[in-house]
C-alpha cells in the first residue's frame, strides 16, 4: 500500500484536510483498496476477536478475503469485517489521563470478597 | 476389474489436478495478496480432491499403482482431463472465468455424484461439494465484479469469453467411460447454462452465439498446453525416479 505523508504548516492546510468527517473521496489512490479490520469468532458462544486487517473493494469481498486469509486453518465459525476508517481509536498520547488514574484504585476490583466454593470461577 | 469406472475416476482426478496446477501458477503472482491466497487456496482444494480420486483409482487398479504413479508417471495421452482446465491462465479475468465455468460444472456434477453407486466416489463428491460451492460463489462474484467493472475489465472479460467458450461444450459431451460408469453430463447442460446466463446478465456480459465446440481432452487428445503442464509437474519424478522428501 502506498502511504502518502505530507506536512502542513499553519494556515496552508487544504480544506479537505481540515478535519471533520473524512469521506471516501479523500481516498484518491485508485490502486489501493480500502482497508478492513477482521474479527473472527473461533467457537460458538465466544466473542469475535480482532485478528488482523486486509484490503478489499467491498464488504462481500472483505468477508471472502477474510475467510481465505484468516480461517483456512479452521480458526473460525463467524467473521465480522468493518472498514478501518469507521473505527475511532483512543489517542496513545492521552494514555496517561485515560488509563493511569485507574492504576491505584484497586478497590474497584471485587477481590476483597470471600467467594463460596460452590460458585467456582467467576 | 471395471475399466470404465477406473477411467472415470481418473478423468475426475485429472480435471482437479490440472486445474490445481494451473491455479498454483498464480502463487506469488496474484494481483493482490488476498487474491493470491484465495486462488492458491482453491488450487489446494482441487489438489486435495484429485488426491482422493487418485487414491481411489489406485485401489481399483491394484498392482503397484499409487496416487503418485498416477499423477506423475502417466503420459499426456493417458490424461483424461477436459480441455478447459488445461487452458493458460491468461490474465486474472481469464483465470477467473475458467474457474467460474468449471466450478459451476463441478458443482452440478458432484451434486449428482453423491448418489453414485460406488460409495467411495459418492463420499469424495459429498466432501468436496462444500468447497466447490465456495469456489463457484467466489468466481461468480469476480466475474460480476470484472464484467460490470471498468471499461478495461469488461473488455478483458469479453476477450476471456472469446478465448474459453469453445472449451465449455466438451464438459457436456460424454466419453464412453462416462456413459458406462459416470453421471449423464448432458443433463447438466441446461442448468449450467442458466447459471452462466444469470451471472453474465449481472456482469453485463453476453453469452456467445452457438460456435464450434472443441473436444477430445476426455479421451486423451489435448491442446498443446497439457504437455508443458506435465513437463513441469512431472519433472522431478521423471528425472529422479522414486525421489522422496
Amino acid at each position: 500500500m502506498k502511504i502518502h505523508i505530507s506536512k502542513y504548516y499553519y494556515g496552508d492546510i487544504p480544506e479537505e484536510k481540515a478535519g471533520g468527517f473524512q469521506d471516501q473521496k479523500s481516498n484518491v489512490d485508485k490502486n489501493s483498496w480500502p482497508l478492513w479490520e477482521v474479527f473472527v469468532r473461533s467457537k460458538q458462544g465466544l466473542d469475535h476477536k480482532h485478528v488482523g486487517s486486509l484490503h478489499a473493494t467491498d464488504p462481500v469481498m472483505a468477508i471472502e478475503n477474510a475467510r481465505d486469509v484468516y480461517t483456512r486453518r479452521q480458526e473460525g465459525v463467524s467473521i465480522w469485517v468493518v472498514e478501518s476508517k469507521f473505527i475511532t481509536a483512543s489517542n496513545p498520547e492521552e494514555a496517561g489521563e485515560l488509563y493511569e488514574p485507574a492504576a491505584d484504585k484497586i478497590y474497584r476490583h471485587p477481590t476483597f470478597y470471600e467467594l463460596p466454593d460452590e460458585v467456582g470461577h467467576m | 476389474m471395471n475399466n470404465s469406472l477406473i477411467d472415470y475416476v481418473l478423468h475426475l482426478a485429472d480435471n482437479s489436478l490440472i486445474l490445481a496446477q494451473r491455479n498454483a501458477e498464480w502463487c506469488g503472482h496474484g494481483p493482490i495478496l488476498e487474491q493470491d491466497i484465495a486462488i492458491t487456496n482453491i488450487s489446494l482444494d482441487l489438489l486435495g480432491q484429485s488426491r482422493n480420486f487418485y487414491q481411489h483409482a489406485a485401489t481399483l487398479i491394484g498392482n503397484d499403482a499409487t496416487e503418485d504413479s498416477l499423477a506423475y508417471l502417466r503420459t499426456e495421452r493417458e490424461f483424461k482431463n477436459c480441455l478447459l482446465v488445461e487452458q493458460p491462465n491468461g490474465d486474472w479475468g481469464q483465470t477467473i472465468l475458467r474457474q467460474f465455468f468449471f466450478s459451476a460444472y463441478q458443482f452440478l456434477l458432484y451434486e449428482k455424484l453423491q448418489a453414485h453407486k460406488d460409495e467411495q466416489l459418492a463420499a469424495i463428491a459429498a466432501k468436496a461439494l462444500k468447497e466447490v460451492t465456495y469456489h463457484m460463489r467466489w468466481s461468480s462474484e469476480w466475474v460480476i465484479r470484472l464484467g460490470d467493472g471498468t471499461t478495461e475489465s469488461h473488455e478483458r472479460m469479453t476477450k476471456a469469453i472469446d478465448e474459453l467458450w469453445r472449451y465449455t461444450g466438451e464438459l457436456f459431451m460424454a466419453a464412453d467411460y462416462e456413459k458406462k460408469s459416470g453421471i449423464d453430463v448432458s443433463l447438466l447442460k441446461d442448468v449450467w447454462m442458466k447459471k452462466v446466463e444469470s451471472v453474465f446478465e449481472e456482469a453485463t456480459l453476453s453469452v456467445p452465439e452457438k460456435t464450434f465446440m472443441q473436444n477430445g481432452g476426455k479421451t486423451g487428445v489435448h491442446t498443446e498446453h497439457l504437455g508443458y503442464i506435465l513437463t513441469e509437474l512431472q519433472y522431478l519424478q521423471r528425472t529422479y525416479p522414486g525421489a522422496e522428501w
